[in-house]
């Protein structure tokens, strides 16, 4: 159970952290429909970071609540890809067209878990990763041509291979060339240990109310 | 490009505005228009339109203000209150 629980973590971490960048263009995105959209987006992460905590709390004798926010920031499982803070669109959009590429592969491989507890909880965050999946593509397809969106991609390329491990990583090292159109440039997988540099920043932030008056009930 | 979005809410009913959006082409439309319209199980159906596709008719002449023409119809009230005083009647009691 304990092994299950480190698993769904590191997902959940992903989901959580990743929702929050994101969410950080709340108000400030290019126009207002993405602007929405983004935003919506986010909170589905989010939204799938708390299912998967609440499955993981079960295992562990805890709370969803106490898994995403009660940590020390060195107990955080997620991927130094989803914690850097992008500035530029562009970079963003990559973040996300190559994350919803490797998330998808991922749960691809949950939803055929033989634990069914996995296995539909992943079924049900990929009914809505459908869309997620829509808006990176489309992103990806109109930003094509565009040069910043190509060097965002081989710049977060070494780190998106690394959300996954050796096995699933070489599936999507396979399968970008073909969604993208185009192939990035070969980079070393940035292995899932220790953080960014900005993740004690993001982790003040995103714990501040909870730490502001502990053990309290919400 | 501006799309303009109408929903239906429950099967069967008519579809009534709901707003526009902007986006550079359909499937960027179709992704906003779910965001906003449908995330929140709110509608039945959107049917998306680009606004230049609509055509649009505002102008109804109505030189000789033939009110009978009209929806709200032929107003009776006044004529027949003038009528009564003529007669010297009242208007019969609520039954």
């Amino acid at each position: 159970m304990r092994e299950r629980a480190q698993r769904l973590l590191q997902i959940a971490d992903d989901e959580l952290v990743l929702g929050w960048r994101d969410s950080e263009w709340t108000g400030i995105a290019p126009f207002l429909e993405e602007d929405v959209a983004l935003s919506s987006i986010a909170q589905n992460e989010i939204g799938h970071a708390r299912a998967l905590y609440e499955l993981a709390a079960r295992d562990l004798g805890t709370t969803a609540d106490e898994l995403a926010f009660d940590r020390a920031p060195e107990e955080y499982r997620c991927a130094p890809f989803v914690e850097v803070r992008l500035m530029a669109w562009a970079d963003t959009i990559a973040r996300r067209v190559l994350y919803e590429a490797a998330d998808a592969i991922r749960l691809d491989m949950l939803k055929a878990d033989p634990d069914p507890e996995l296995a539909g909880l992943a079924a049900k965050m990929d009914r809505e990763e459908v869309y997620h999946r829509l808006h990176a593509e489309m992103w990806a397809d109109r930003l094509r041509e565009e040069p910043r969106f190509r060097t965002a991609v081989n710049a977060l390329w070494g780190q998106a291979l690394g959300v996954l491990d050796a096995e699933l990583a070489a599936v999507l090292a396979e399968r970008m060339p073909e969604q993208l159109g185009w192939t990035p440039a070969a980079a070393v997988p940035a292995a899932r240990d220790g953080h960014s540099d900005g993740f004690r920043e993001l982790w003040d932030d995103m714990t501040m109310v909870r730490r502001s008056i502990p053990g309290a009930s919400w | 490009m501006i799309y303009e979005v109408f929903r239906q809410e429950r099967k069967g009913q008519a579809f009534q505005h709901a707003g526009s959006i902007t986006a550079p082409n359909d499937a960027f439309a179709e992704a906003y228009a779910r965001e906003q319209y449908g995330r929140r199980q709110e509608s039945e159906a959107l049917w998306l339109v680009a606004r230049t596709a609509l055509r649009e008719i505002h102008d109804f002449p109505d030189e000789l203000q033939k009110s009978y023409h009209r929806v709200d119809g032929y107003s009776l009230k006044a004529k027949l209150k003038e009528a009564r005083e003529r007669a010297g009647t009242t208007a019969p009691a609520d039954r």
